[in-house]
């Protein structure tokens, strides 16, 4: 019995592997496309709301006319706000990038619809990075 | 692109709706409690958008 037992051990184990690797492709999918990841776990409906709140989050931000965050290295609060911002763009990952493709470029000028709009681009990257950590759970089997 | 322009409580809420949307479906399990969360983070920013609105007119003087 301990002999028939023996086969079973390395296939379980290759399949535990397997399903650990298997949460790159979702997160990585995530990024590119927010929501695109629950699609591929077949969590549709998830995909479907994460996706419309992160695409419609960042689309009102370019309709406010929001400014994208680039990196400087000046005081400390300037240095993260600046760096901190950037870094929720490129979490906001395809989104960003095809902005910047097609040209989007707005001033940073003094005003509240201009500076929601900024908030609104910066939340579009916060909300997908919450995307990517619920992916990786459901992935992992950490969360259903 | 229109370009949109609204009021700061308008343009709050409309913030405060979609995050509550993401923080319901990320932060529980099934879809009840995903419901209950999200509308409990919307009250949640709409209180904070009246108490915060409240004490800077206040602070100001």
């Amino acid at each position: 019995m301990a002999e028939a037992a023996k086969p079973q051990n390395p296939s379980a184990g290759k399949a535990t592997v397997a399903e650990k690797k298997n949460w790159i492709a979702p997160v990585l999918a995530t990024w590119a496309i927010p929501g695109s990841g629950y699609f591929m776990l077949g969590k549709t409906g998830r995909g479907g709301l994460m996706m419309g709140v992160s695409v419609v989050m960042f689309l009102l931000g370019l309709m406010m006319r929001g400014t994208f965050f680039e990196p400087r290295n000046e005081d400390l609060l300037t240095t993260v706000i600046y760096t901190g911002g950037y870094l929720c763009h490129l979490a906001s990952g395809g989104l960003y990038f095809l902005a910047k493709a097609f040209g989007y470029s707005a001033p940073d000028v003094a005003g509240h619809v201009v500076d929601y709009g900024t908030k609104m681009i910066v939340g579009a990257g916060l909300v997908n990075v919450l995307s990517l950590v619920d992916v990786f759970e459901i992935a992992t089997g950490k969360k259903q | 692109m229109p370009k949109l322009s609204l009021s700061h409580f308008e343009m709050s809420l409309l913030f405060a709706l979609l995050a509550s949307v993401a923080l319901g479906i990320t932060g529980k399990g099934t879809r009840t409690e995903q419901f209950r969360y999200a509308i409990y983070c919307f009250g949640s920013f709409v209180l904070a958008v009246f108490g915060i609105g409240w004490l800077m007119y206040l602070g100001h003087g």
